[in-house]
């Protein structure tokens, strides 16, 4: 039974049993990762090319080892040193890789909606690894499974996801694949950064976070971008840490178990404190073991379906 | 399913089994130094039963693990009908020991070959053995079992189906003629 779709493009409107196929396969690979040979040949002879024009150093490398384990063949290609600053238009970029025989195509992109626009050029299958503001699935994908390695399940579990709603990928392809697996979410920040209309997608809206935590089992922190400050979107970061900093003492307010997830990479002391980042809540380099998981079987999925 | 011929019945099947764990024993002077490797899913279930007979004869814990040979196959690429991975549960260091691998038919001894790469990646066995229910030729490469319930010589045209009570409410061995498809 394999993936609905050649390409992952996003999780909004993603069968469940896509998901569902995804993660379950991740959990052999978890296995393959606890290894003396952390490496199978399931891709041998594959080439895939991580396209990136944005800068990420912890998504390019989660990628490049599952491609590595999976014997996959990867070429890396970054922004700053491509022939893209020299005004090549995505198409021709795409084109020409195409001309040089790749399988796959791991791509993050400024722009929401690039990786749709290549999956439509190119041969190759398509993977986005962050388009813009708008999905960033992979991330949403190892979030979910880190949070069913833990509680078992996502069916009926109260996941909030703090911070700034409004620009992140994160967020969105969390909440499109959580409703889809069943999961109940909500969000939680100041008004400037909690898009109007959220509350569409089937999540409600917190702008208090002790309000918001009462009824959490899981709170995914997400990055505040310092690089955005200057926009305006927040008074001072001292005032964000205060109003939605997670710390120890808010944890034990809220008066049940609540894991804690993020993104990375973390602004200690901003959105979540050092002590809860290090702590026995916090899931978050559980995650990056998990993403390179994940990422194994979405390439193993896509590689090997004819 | 158009069956031929059936082989090995429920007695026999049991009896078969219990000559395959002495038959282990008596290569590897006792238990001490083996462990059962099933090739999910019909091996698993093979490899569960023959580690209960050998310890019930020996009464010593026996090391069991379970291979998922899926990762490791030379037809991924071209292969239809993408196969579901079940996952490799193998909790123990193979270094050292003398692994027995366990499955329900031989036949090309691609799946062999897989579970042998896969067995050397987890570490250094001391042997791999092989066991197996049903040998019906057919061999693509080099490969032999050592512990061989029965041999079933058979055409292209033919396949011989091993049944489970677990899976399939029954234990036997079947000749089935081979359902579409290319020999």
């Amino acid at each position: 039974m394999p993936l609905s779709s050649r390409h992952l493009l996003g999780l909004d409107g993603i069968p469940s049993d896509d998901i569902k196929l995804i993660l379950d396969t991740a959990t052999s690979f978890r296995e393959v990762l606890e290894r003396p040979i952390k490496k199978v040949p399931s891709l041998q002879g594959k080439t895939v090319v991580n396209l990136f024009f944005e800068n990420s150093t912890r998504t390019r490398i989660s990628f490049e080892l599952a491609e590595r384990r999976l014997s996959a063949d990867p070429v890396n290609m970054s922004a700053d040193a491509s022939s893209v600053r020299k005004g090549e238009t995505l198409k021709d970029t795409a084109r020409n890789i195409e001309m040089m025989k790749i399988d796959m195509v791991v791509m993050r992109h400024a722009a929401a909606g690039a990786a749709h626009y290549l999956s439509q050029v190119v041969r190759a299958n398509v993977i986005n690894a962050g388009d813009g503001a708008h999905e960033h699935p992979t991330q949403a994908l190892l979030d979910m499974y880190t949070i069913r390695e833990k509680l078992g399940t996502l069916q009926d579990v109260n996941i909030c996801i703090v911070g700034d709603i409004a620009h992140s990928r994160v967020a969105l392809s969390n909440i499109y694949g959580l409703r889809a697996m069943g999961a109940k979410v909500s969000v939680c920040g100041p008004r400037t950064l909690i898009p109007a209309e959220i509350d569409r997608l089937g999540v409600r809206v917190h702008y208090d976070l002790d309000e918001a935590m009462a009824g959490a089992d899981v709170l995914n922190v997400l990055r505040i971008q310092l690089e955005r400050q200057d926009r305006c979107f927040l008074p001072t970061l001292r005032e964000y840490s205060q109003a939605y900093g997670v710390t120890p003492e808010r944890l034990a307010r809220a008066k049940r178990p609540i894991v804690v997830m993020h993104p990375g990479p973390i602004n200690r002391g901003v959105e979540i404190s050092a002590d809860v980042a290090d702590g026995e809540h916090s899931l978050i380099l559980q995650q990056v073991l998990n993403g390179v998981a994940v990422r194994m079987s979405v390439l193993y999925l896509l590689g090997t379906a004819n | 399913m158009n069956i031929k011929a059936r082989i090995i019945d429920e007695p026999g099947f049991e009896r078969m089994l219990r000559r395959l764990a002495h038959e282990i024993l008596e290569r590897n002077k006792g238990s001490e130094t083996i462990a059962i490797v099933g090739i999910v899913t019909r091996g698993e279930i093979i490899a569960r039963r023959l580690a209960k007979m050998i310890q019930d004869i020996e009464h010593r814990e026996l090391q069991i693990g379970f291979l998922d040979i899926t990762l490791y196959r030379d037809d991924l690429r071209d292969n239809l009908k993408q196969p579901i991975l079940r996952g490799t549960d193998i909790s123990f260091d193979v270094t050292g020991k003398n692994i027995v691998l366990v499955d329900d038919v031989l036949y090309t001894g691609r799946t062999v070959r897989a579970a042998l790469d896969e067995i050397v990646d987890l570490g250094r066995p001391a042997t791999i053995q092989l066991a197996v229910v049903a040998d019906r030729g057919h061999r693509e490469f080099p490969i032999k079992a050592d512990f061989v319930g029965k041999n079933i010589p058979t055409s292209p045209d033919e396949e011989v189906r091993v049944l489970v009570k677990e899976i399939d409410g029954e234990d036997a061995v079947l000749l089935v003629e081979r359902e579409g498809g290319k020999a």
